[in-house]
């Protein structure tokens, strides 16, 4: 089995602001992390390889300090990892990331045909999960999005049985490989790594491809290639909470309160006529 | 597959990065183990280091972009009581021009890592995230590597380089050093409070890139033995704060009242009015000087930096003799290696060498201060508040004669503090640091 697992480096959102004058995230000083959906896929590939056999390739698009993210992958115990760096790279929304990654990946299909390709559900800074479907349909691989359980990986007949989460419960599909799977957090716990694990992480040297080794186009890659634009990112108001009416102690006069406070406010009685079921 | 190194260092602090760089350069095969996610995320540190020792390690460390706040030109002394105090200060030409870099402050979270990354560029390997947790012994006690908290984690070493500081876990579990005593550390914490740069430059009257470090005793440790500092950085001001622990624990008073207090205090608050606060954290210090200090080698091991109780706590001076220690330490580490002798005799050179340098000189010099401190508590408290009293008095522009006042301020003097108690407080003083 030939796995490659797409990892983004992304800022450490707990600690990201948004500047409320010009609405760009303010980066500066914020530490980078691997997302946390992705390292959650590359175990899943990683227990996936011991127990099948196979390989598992790292590949992240982004900066030079990107290298950073593959590293943490050789440590964890992925065999080799690609970093796709180039100027021209910069500014993808996720139609030129995927497409990207997708010409990546079919670069390492010619060595090694590959079975599985693994990402996170989402990013925690862009939040689209748009990428992982992105790199499916250009493969014309299979796709199971939002996974949270592998039932069955049957390598003889190829196919692969996954539970996913969909809107309002889950359900079990099964299909054919080659396949792209995006991952969701409860799938795997990330192991640590061993300390030969992070001693090899420290003298790995991590190669890089510029757009001319990944073969892209140059109008499908970076900002030519990006047909999305940012109008505006906003932090959502804070949402107030409504009024309490506290009958933990003596629940008639709570109840009385909350009779007349509806009452008082006809757009909240309206909305209970009108909606019966609340 | 437990790989073997020939030294292994824990804690990428001054003390093992200069050790590390030093061994490296020498074609040493080292491991810095450090349990901060990165070298410098645990330290705290006032932050200022001395351009001397730095620069035997890195010697164009300008060039290289050490990550400097501010160059120190001025260095001032507070004595204060509780409603005012005393100033001197000194300023030279010399420290902008000839002499510059002798003194600048640093931020240890980025200047830790910067210092890391230059071994790295050598070929120094520095694994960050873990924790050195136990040492690894042969049958006969002697130190043959490190175990850390990661699987798969034991490190062999021809050498080991215990420079994990002062507070230390290890030295706790496998006793390499005696567990200090709380008269022997102080507990300090430190406040970094945002402020423009102007506005910093203003308020202490410097030109942009020069800053000014304040080191303040008297009253505003509420007794006890203690001082606080102030050092400018670029944006920021670094407040500190410590006293004994001993102290502290006899008098259960909480650091962070103290510095909440010290920022309130008149020639304080004005400083760092309008200023944001951005970090706050707490710290051991090693103060008991001279008479603490473990025995520094033994059997494949040796022990470098403050883990050693190598500080000067009347010149706040600590990482200095961190990197002293620790490139003393590898200069012995490459020759007991060069000579096949990693045992307690091959390492003895260690202790020669330090005694040798300025880091046991100094030491030894006020090897009585600490004591000192500690047993003149009037430092804190009666002397500040008398002389404070004088001062107001004669400043104080009331018809009465300046004769009758110092007549009422000898009398009040006497009536707090002995004249002969005074007298050999003055003369323990002077020894202490004489
Ligand atoms: C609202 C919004 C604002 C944006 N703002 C900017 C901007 O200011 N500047 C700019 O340059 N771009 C911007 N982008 C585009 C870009 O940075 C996207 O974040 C990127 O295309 C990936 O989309 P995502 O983060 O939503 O990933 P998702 O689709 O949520 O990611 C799913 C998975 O795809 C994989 N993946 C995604 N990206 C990579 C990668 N680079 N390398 C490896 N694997 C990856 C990971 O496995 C990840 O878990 C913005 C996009 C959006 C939607
Ligand atoms: C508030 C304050 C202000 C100070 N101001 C100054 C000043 O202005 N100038 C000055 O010169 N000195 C100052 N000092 C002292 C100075 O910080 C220390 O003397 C100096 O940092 C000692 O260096 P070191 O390398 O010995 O130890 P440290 O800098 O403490 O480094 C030890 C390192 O080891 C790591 N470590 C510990 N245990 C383990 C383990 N088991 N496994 C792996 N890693 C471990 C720690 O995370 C740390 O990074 C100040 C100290 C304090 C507390």
């Amino acid at each position: 089995m030939n796995f490659v697992c797409c990892i983004k480096q992304v800022p450490d959102t707990s600690e990201v602001k948004i500047d409320p004058e010009t609405n760009t995230l303010m980066r500066s000083g914020v530490e980078s992390i691997s997302n946390p959906y992705d390292l959650v896929a590359l175990e899943t590939a990683l227990i996936l390889r011991d127990k099948y056999g196979g390989w598992v390739t790292a590949l992240s698009m982004g900066p030079p300090q990107a290298e950073q993210v593959l590293k943490e992958a050789i440590s964890l115990g992925a065999d080799a990892a690609v970093l796709l760096s180039d100027r021209a790279f910069a500014g993808a929304d996720t139609l030129a990331t995927s497409y990207t990654l997708y010409k990546a990946i079919r670069n390492l299909d010619v060595d090694r045909p590959v079975d599985i390709v693994l990402c996170g559900k989402q990013a925690i800074d862009g939040d689209t999960a748009q990428v992982g479907p992105g790199v499916a349909t250009r493969l014309g691989f299979t796709q199971f999005t939002s996974v949270v359980e592998i039932r069955e990986l049957n390598t003889s007949d190829r196919h692969i049985t996954v539970k996913r989460r969909v809107e309002g419960g889950f359900e079990v599909v099964r299909g054919p490989l080659p396949t792209v799977i995006t991952v969701d957090l409860g799938l795997a716990r990330p192991r640590r790594a061993s300390l030969p694990g992070l001693i090899l992480s420290l003298r790995t040297v991590i190669d890089r491809w510029d757009a001319d080794a990944v073969g892209a186009e140059a109008t499908k890659i970076g900002l030519k290639g990006s047909p999305t634009w940012v109008r505006r990112i906003f932090s959502p108001p804070l949402k107030e909470g409504g009024p309490v009416f506290d009958g933990r102690k003596d629940p008639v006069p709570a109840v009385e309160r909350f009779l007349d406070a509806i009452v008082a406010d006809g757009e909240l009685t309206s909305e209970l006529f009108k909606n019966p079921g609340v | 597959m437990r790989e073997e190194f020939e030294v292994a260092i824990v804690g990428a602090g001054p003390a093992g990065i200069s050790a590390a760089l030093a061994l490296a350069e020498k074609g040493i095969k080292v491991i810095v183990f450090e349990r901060g996610e990165f070298p410098g995320a645990k330290n705290v540190s006032g932050g200022v280091l001395y351009g001397h020792d730095l620069a035997e390690s890195v010697p164009d460390f300008i060039k290289r972009e050490c990550p400097v706040e501010r160059n120190i030109v001025e260095s001032r002394l507070w004595y204060l009581s509780l409603d005012g105090g005393f100033n001197v200060s000194f300023r030279d030409r010399a420290f902008e021009e000839g002499l510059s870099f002798n003194a600048f402050t640093v931020g240890r979270a980025r200047f830790d890592r910067w210092f890391a990354g230059i071994a790295e560029e050598k070929g120094v390997l520095v694994v960050c995230g873990t924790t050195v947790t136990d040492l690894l012994k042969d049958g006969g006690g002697r130190v043959t590597g490190v175990r850390t908290d990661r699987s798969d984690g034991d490190v062999t070493a021809r050498v080991v380089l215990i420079a994990d500081g002062v507070n230390s876990a290890l030295a706790a579990k496998t006793g390499f050093r005696p567990e200090p005593k709380p008269s022997d550390v102080a507990l300090a914490v430190k406040e970094v409070i945002e402020l423009p740069e102007e506005v910093i430059n203003e308020r202490f009257n410097v030109e942009a890139g020069h800053g000014v470090t304040i080191e303040i005793l008297g009253e505003i440790t509420k007794g006890m033995d203690g001082v606080a500092v102030i050092y400018t950085n670029k944006n920021s001001l670094s407040l500190c704060i410590g006293a004994n622990l001993f102290d502290l624990m006899s008098n259960t008073v909480r650091p962070y009242e103290m510095l909440e207090e010290f920022k309130g205090h008149p020639m304080v608050a004005p400083l760092i009015k309008s200023g944001r606060p951005r970090e706050y954290m707490a710290h051991w210090l090693a103060e008991g000087g001279y008479d603490t200090i473990p025995h520094l080698y033994g059997d494949g091991y040796l022990i470098a930096g403050e883990s050693g109780m190598l500080f000067n706590a009347l010149h706040r001076e600590g990482s200095n003799m961190a990197m002293a220690s620790g490139r003393l330490a590898a200069l012995t580490i490459a020759g007991a290696l060069a000579r096949g002798d990693t045992g307690s005799e091959g390492l003895a050179g260690y202790a020669a060498a330090l005694q040798g340098s300025y880091v046991m000189k100094d030491l030894k010099k006020y090897r009585r201060f600490n004591r000192f401190l500690l047993n003149h508590k009037e430092l804190f408290s009666t002397l500040p508040r008398l002389g404070a009293s004088a001062a107001r008095e004669m400043l104080t522009v009331d018809g009465v004669s300046k004769k009758e006042k110092q007549t009422s301020i000898r009398r009040r003097i006497q009536g707090a503090i002995p004249l002969a108690r005074l007298a050999r407080l003055l003369w323990a003083g002077a020894r202490s640091i004489g």
